[in-house]
């Protein structure tokens, strides 16, 4: 598991990439890199953009909006806390990651679907979960 | 015909002499490393090669952090050369090619690669892995989820459907139902396994590969001393590894594998196209995963990998022979199934496999998947008439 990014903070020490978007998170934004050249969104956190090196990467507060790219529903027991949602997200700036859809039981997450990012605490850590986009009537994920 | 390419120069370079087994199934109070040795001695044995012999040494499990240092350390050996690259259950592939390297430059003589596991009575999937801190706090089941969402990509995109990765598991079955040494041979139709047990939509239990022990180890030596072999060589004419990702949410394109590289790669270089090709092993972790490789390696289009299995088209007497001992889902699946692959291609080159022999089987083309779809390995291995 990450560093805890608070701890660094007193020691001066300027945190890695993984532990600022943690930090980030923890404080209720949801920050992505993106390349000053390019353009390109990286996710998850690098030190340089995969594949071209670039090392020109800002941080940027994610628009919060993404479209489920593949879903499943993990059939956990009942008695263990019953089924839950596995999805892939395509943020709207062109990075994909894994999370869950919330708000809506979990088979009824459709690809395709629009959906709103929103910060969540799991276990006293802050976690990226998405619900259906309500702006997004007639959606099947709305339903 | 393909060009001969890359690589070329090891086309037939190396040869498998040797090809044993361990465990099968389910060997209660036999550790992993118990099994993997009884393996390597049954490849020896079936080689005519001794222990003192082996100066190659190609491993890699999901529960040593160093499998080599651990499997010669248990032998007693001391090799002059030895490679435990793990990309998950397509290393063994990769092992092949590099041990080939490693026999052609002269840097080992007599090249063994092997795996073992217990995980069936050690009671589950056991990994060194680390954990993926992206990916943690969603619980996905490793690895079936992942699997699972490509799947469900699969079906978006292209209308596949759960009947059509059910024909997947039935046909594997078929050709269990023939094999003595299957582990799963009773019988099994499209609604048993649209019926059993939901794990991660859309794949059910049947659509999983089995948890079971077992062991292999395959032995190669020079083509030149090949030729003094007991049994007939198995001549390696063709292998590319491709990776592009580790975990799914990396994977560029959940409908498109880096089969699609490798496999052309692996057949440029040994002059061969998938028309020559007799019999063919593909991965066979989730039902998902031969649609996918049918449509990367060219069997089929893009997109048409459920159609292609319908009717029992991969099944025995269908018009493709794959999985010819019944492949992780009803044969032997312990944790990574890649050399045991290898193992029945070796077999039915050589006109002695367990269960279906495919007639005059001369060429083979093995693919194997590791990881999340991550590394994909396909080698194509011939008899001495495709030299």
């Amino acid at each position: 598991m990450p560093r805890d990014a608070s701890a660094l903070a007193g020691t001066g020490a300027t945190p890695g990439p993984e532990a600022t978007f943690r930090r980030y998170l923890e404080g209720g934004k949801l920050m992505l890199q993106r390349s000053r050249g390019s353009g390109a969104f990286v996710f998850y956190p690098r030190v340089a953009c995969p594949g071209t090196g670039a090392t020109d990467l800002e941080w940027v507060e994610a628009a919060g909006g993404g479209t489920v790219y593949a879903t499943t529903t993990v059939r956990r027991r009942p008695d263990r806390g019953g089924p839950y949602n596995v999805a892939l997200v395509d943020l709207d700036e062109g990075v994909r990651c894994m999370s869950r859809v919330e708000g809506i039981a979990p088979d009824r997450v459709r690809i395709g679907s629009r959906v709103r990012a929103r910060i969540d605490r799991v276990d006293g850590a802050a976690v990226l979960v998405f619900v259906p986009d309500p702006a997004a009537e007639g959606d099947d994920a709305a339903g | 015909m393909p060009r001969v390419d890359a690589g070329s120069r090891l086309r037939g370079a190396a040869a498998v002499v040797g090809v044993g087994q361990a465990g099968m199934g389910e060997a209660v109070g036999w550790s992993a490393m118990e099994l993997l040795a009884t393996a390597v001695r049954a490849a020896l044995d079936d080689a005519g090669l001794g222990l003192h012999e082996v100066d190659g040494l190609f491993a890699g499990t999901a529960i040593h952090a160093m499998p080599t240092l651990s499997v010669a350390e248990y032998l007693g050996i001391r090799p002059r050369f030895s490679d435990g690259s793990m990309i998950g259950g397509a290393s063994f592939h990769a092992h092949a090619l590099t041990a080939t390297m490693a026999l052609e430059a002269g840097l080992c003589d007599v090249a063994v690669i092997a795996y073992g596991s217990d995980q069936r009575s050690a009671g589950g999937f056991a990994s060194v892995s680390e954990p993926q801190p992206y990916e943690v706090p969603y619980a996905p089941r490793y690895p079936v989820s992942a699997y699972a969402l490509a799947a469900s990509r699969h079906m978006f995109e292209f209308g596949t459907t759960r009947e059509q990765l059910a024909e997947v598991a039935v046909a594997a079955r078929a050709w269990a139902r023939h094999n003595p040494e299957a582990f799963e041979r009773g019988p099994l139709e499209v609604a048993d396994v649209l019926a059993s047990r939901m794990v991660s939509d859309p794949l059910t239990v049947r659509d999983c590969c089995l948890v079971t022990d077992g062991a292999a180890a395959v032995v190669l030596v020079r083509s030149e001393r090949a030729a003094d072999a007991r049994r007939p060589p198995v001549y390696l004419l063709g292998g590319a590894t491709e990776h592009w990702h580790r975990q799914i949410a990396a994977m560029p394109d959940l409908t498109t594998t880096a089969a699609s590289v490798s496999g052309p790669r692996a057949l440029r270089m040994a002059g061969l196209a998938l028309a020559d090709i007799d019999v063919v092993e593909l991965y066979d972790a989730f039902t998902i995963t031969p649609l996918l490789f049918l449509e990367d390696l060219g069997f089929c289009r893009k997109g048409e990998g459920g159609a292609f299995v319908a009717d029992g088209a991969i099944a025995p007497g269908g018009r493709l022979p794959v999985n010819t001992n019944g492949g992780g889902l009803s044969c032997v699946h312990p944790g990574m199934y890649g050399l045991f692959m290898i193992v029945e291609a070796v077999r039915q080159l050589r006109g002695e496999a367990p269960g279906w022999q495919v007639p005059g089987a001369a060429t083979a083309l093995v693919h194997a998947n590791g990881g999340t779809l991550s590394s994909q390995s396909t080698l194509v291995l011939g008899t001495g008439a495709t030299l």
